[in-house]
């Protein structure tokens, strides 16, 4: 019979899973649920639902800092940090857009134990990089605390990083601390049209490595559009207080020109709309069957990737974000998802390929994350059963035995 | 401070392993003569010395990994040390440990403008990589103070920060790949060029770990443009209270400064009679903000942080015009230590974090405990995010001072964890602040990052006596209690 348990305090959480232990009964773990359908699925009986343990516990602006409950909607978050000219600078993805089931719905816990971000990850870092501290129940039962409510900690092992990223398979969130930063008073989008890839990257590269202080550089294909702009177009995002946006994106305009490409401009919230489609990978989202895929190289490599995939799958499309260094890469469905393609392509270059869209039977055969060579596996395994020895939290969600 | 108890097994052993570590670091790599091995006896933290077994410094990654595979399968400890700049005992030898010494890793592999990356050996100054790369106008960001002489590889065990890091994050933000080796002598690469990791975020977690979970032999950071324009402003006020008033007003109005720092009335002083930087001896608290990026930008920001400190009661304002005058701002800041090191014989740096608005608490508080100590106390802190730098003055020479000056910097940070903060900002826990770690977290909090290290190191042997106030046995911290036919959260719903 399976059981979904609602629990409303953290030592209501410990509760249920030093039960799960005892009867050796696997927990899913969720707080709103929106990303059941990435990693591999799972065999648990019983659910964990972390939506009961919601809302903002503390907001103080001027000390940068947030406290919620795991179960809290990020938009909740979002519309306060907004009433006081904040934001979450890491730009977290929605992918209600890719999964289906709706946007707006995933909550502040699986932002982190998904390590989500979007375009402005190459200037503002991930998730990661902005959770300062927690409280959760780890797979023993026992409740732990780790970092703290202030921006600057170094006392005791970093355990933040770990628990983002680890998709609720280390531990159950209670409780998060995160750093928020000062919204931009404005924003503009500068526009090249019809770069190739090749030239696109070396574009983006350009301008990443100028002092204009670019936030954000993506690359749409030929025929991929996105929030309004046509496909065979480079935008670069510039951010920041009025008069530096305006004297940054001249300057960018005038550097760039050496490319030939048409220059145009996007400002406010037309530049808003096309990063919040790119962040949400909204240009892949039809037709629904397709695979997605998030590729991560360095950013040089993004375009090469891609031409390796393209000799073997024709089908293939893609854009390009973080300067090139991210590819979202959608396949034809069936069979691995094109995975043996992919990851061989991915390893002649280093970084790693998540399988991001798959239908279920795919996800059952093929790893959803990208494999790790042997000892970092083995390793990553010690650590996982540190937290949780007996592999009641999501067991299996990102590899098997994990 | 108690350190654990030398094996005297292993002590019996020296001699054989002292051969056995020649074996695999020929020549002059292996000290074992108590002279040789002296330069090595303390780190940053000079108020505690201990000669270690053996020095041994490798020169290849293949020797790491072959000394670390000989000292886990014989039983002996392992201290890491990069330049031997710690300011927590982070790199304090062990007698009866190995000290590894990675300061011949000192060549940087590639530099890669494309991607904005620099791959370095671990024993690469922090400066070190800014000189690489500055003909090309880029920078490493992270900035502690130590940075001529600190390391990378030692930025990453600590994840150092800086005046800096405020507005461009610590050393786990900056960097992307690492190579390791583990305790067990097996070379393992985590992250490269790309960004995020594929499955546990294992580099986040070595970033800061003390040297507890194993060895880096190779960082690749994240390099970015220098801004094309810094400016800074001077600010005196006549208390604490309005200088954090006005840092929470810039804040407040979406500026985040490339710096921030704050001094207190002795720190001023003691600053301006060394360096004389033109610095308001009467004022209560001095802020140095600066704003760094493009010029139009800088200009505007200047202007609006001029109105925030005249709004919030500044009593002394300069604005540099020139790159000289800025640089004359930062002397006294960043002579602080030496300054107040003319005062006063000895002097204990600490390294606390509050939440910035507890700021007026903390220094009421620490100007008791300098009553009830007797002893004096200097304030710098990078106040955009509240970590601290008490100064403590005493004389090591005068009975029972040096521990009056910890105990009086044990209250401080006691305190700190009292208003919200944490035990360290940048400094790291090392031996300095291990026994203060109960403040801050429960046993089951600090078993269960003790579980972690078991993960790395099951025997125990990787700097072991370091950041955790009692050693337990792996076997013992994975033991679990399981309570069977419980009947379960009766009062949790359930669907």
């Amino acid at each position: 019979m399976a059981d979904t348990f609602k629990p409303e305090t953290p030592e209501q959480v410990r509760d249920a899973i030093a039960w799960a232990v005892s009867e050796e009964a696997p927990l899913e773990i969720v707080a709103r649920a929106t990303k059941r359908a990435i990693g591999r699925p799972m065999q648990t009986a019983n659910t964990l639902d972390l939506s009961g343990l919601s809302g903002i516990g503390l907001y103080e602006a001027e000390e940068l800092i947030c406290q919620a409950g795991p179960g809290t909607p990020l938009a909740d978050i979002e519309a306060v940090l907004k009433a006081q000219n904040q934001r979450l600078a890491f730009e977290p993805m929605d992918l209600g857009v890719l999964l289906g089931g709706g946007e707006g719905r995933q909550s502040i816990a699986g932002v982190f134990a998904c390590n989500l971000a979007g375009p402005r990850r190459i200037k503002d870092g991930a998730a990661r990089d902005h959770l300062l501290g927690f409280t959760a129940v780890t797979g023993r039962g026992e409740i732990v605390k780790s970092g703290g409510r202030v921006v600057k900690n170094v006392t005791g092992y970093d355990l933040s990083k770990l628990v983002c990223g680890s998709w609720g398979t280390l531990a159950a969130l209670t409780d998060l601390t995160f750093k928020v930063l000062p919204a931009p008073e404005t924003e503009t989008t500068v526009l090249l049209h019809g770069l190739d890839d090749a030239m696109a990257a070396t574009a983006m590269i350009a301008a990443m490595g100028s002092a204009h202080d670019v936030s954000s550089a993506a690359h749409l294909p030929a025929g991929i559009a996105a929030g309004g702009v046509s496909g065979g177009a480079t935008v670069l995002r510039v951010e920041g207080f009025a008069p530096s946006v305006v004297a940054r994106v001249d300057a960018l305009k005038s550097e760039l020109a050496r490319f030939g490409a048409g220059i145009a401009t996007l400002d406010g919230e037309a530049s808003r709309a096309l990063w919040r489609d790119l962040r949400d990978a909204r240009p892949l989202a039809e037709p629904r069957d397709r695979a997605v895929w998030k590729l991560s190289v360095a950013p040089t490599a993004g375009p090469e990737v891609m031409v390796a995939i393209r000799n073997a799958v024709p089908e293939a499309a893609c854009f390009y974000d973080w300067a090139g260094g991210l590819v979202w890469l959608g396949v034809p469905p069936g069979g691995d998802a094109q995975a043996g393609i992919v990851r061989a392509a991915v390893d002649r270059v280093g970084g790693h390929a998540t399988l991001i869209r798959a239908a279920p039977e795919v996800r059952a055969s093929v790893d959803s994350f990208h494999p790790q060579p042997g000892p970092v596996a083995a390793l990553a395994k010690r650590v996982k059963e540190s937290f949780d020895p007996k592999g009641v939290l999501n067991p299996g969600r990102m590899t098997a035995g994990v | 401070m108690q350190m654990p108890e030398p094996d005297r097994d292993v002590l019996a052993r020296r001699s054989e392993i002292v051969a056995a570590l020649r074996e695999i670091v020929p020549g002059e790599g292996v000290i074992a003569d108590e002279r040789g091995m002296k330069p090595y006896e303390s780190d940053g933290l000079t108020a505690y010395r201990t000669l270690p077994m053996i020095v041994v410094l490798p020169e290849t990654v293949e020797q790491v990994a072959a000394v670390l595979k000989y000292c886990h399968a014989n039983g002996v400890k392992v201290v890491p040390r990069g330049s031997g700049t710690s300011l927590s005992g982070g790199a304090l030898p062990l007698a009866d440990g190995v000290l590894l010494g990675l300061g011949k890793f000192n060549r940087i592999l590639d530099i890669d403008f494309d991607n904005r990356t620099v791959t370095a050996q671990p024993g690469v100054t922090n400066l070190g990589i800014t000189t690489a790369v500055q003909h090309e106008g880029f920078y490493y960001a992270p900035d502690p103070s130590s940075q001529i002489a600190c390391s990378i590889g030692g930025n990453v065990a600590e994840n150092s920060g800086g005046v800096h890091c405020l507005k461009y994050g610590l050393t786990t933000n900056n960097i992307l790949g690492l190579e390791i080796v583990t305790v067990e002598g097996e070379v393992m690469r985590l992250g490269g060029k790309h960004l995020d990791s594929e499955g546990y975020d294992l580099m986040g977690l070595l970033t800061g770990s003390e040297g507890l979970l194993a060895v880096v032999t190779e960082v690749t950071v994240r390099i970015l443009k220098k801004p094309a324009s810094l400016r800074a402003l001077l600010l005196g006020f006549p208390t604490s209270e309005e200088a954090g008033a006005c840092v929470a007003a810039i804040i407040g109005a979406g500026i985040i400064p490339g710096g921030m720092e704050m001094m207190d009335n002795p720190a001023i002083n003691a600053a301006e009679d060394f360096v004389n930087a033109g610095y308001p001896r009467d004022a209560g608290a001095l802020l140095i903000v600066e704003l760094d990026g493009p010029e139009v930008e800088v200009d505007t920001l200047i202007d609006r942080v001029r109105e925030i400190a005249e709004a919030n009661g500044s009593t002394n304002l300069r604005v540099s015009e020139s790159e000289e005058e800025r640089n004359a701002f930062w002397a006294g800041r960043k002579a602080a230590f030496p300054a107040v090191g003319r005062i006063s014989p000895d002097y204990m740096c600490m390294d606390g974090t509050i939440p910035r608005r507890q700021l007026p608490e903390i220094l009421t508080r620490m100007t008791r405990m300098s009553e009830k100590y007797g002893l004096r106390v200097a304030n710098v802190f990078h106040a955009g995010d509240g970590n601290l730098h008490p100064l403590i003055l005493f004389d090591a020479n005068q009975p029972g001072e040096l521990d009056r000056a910890e105990a009086f910097g044990a209250d401080i940070l006691k305190a700190c964890v009292e208003l919200g903060g944490v035990l360290t900002g940048e400094h790291g826990v090392g031996v300095e602040k291990r026994d203060l770690m109960p403040e801050m977290f429960s046993e089951i909090d600090l078993n269960q990052q003790m579980r972690v290290k078991c993960a790395w190191d099951p025997k125990g042997l990787l700097n072991p006596g370091k950041v955790f106030p009692t050693l337990h046995r792996c076997a013992e911290l994975g033991r679990m209690h399981v309570h069977r036919g419980q009947l379960p959260f009766p009062d949790i719903p359930r669907f």
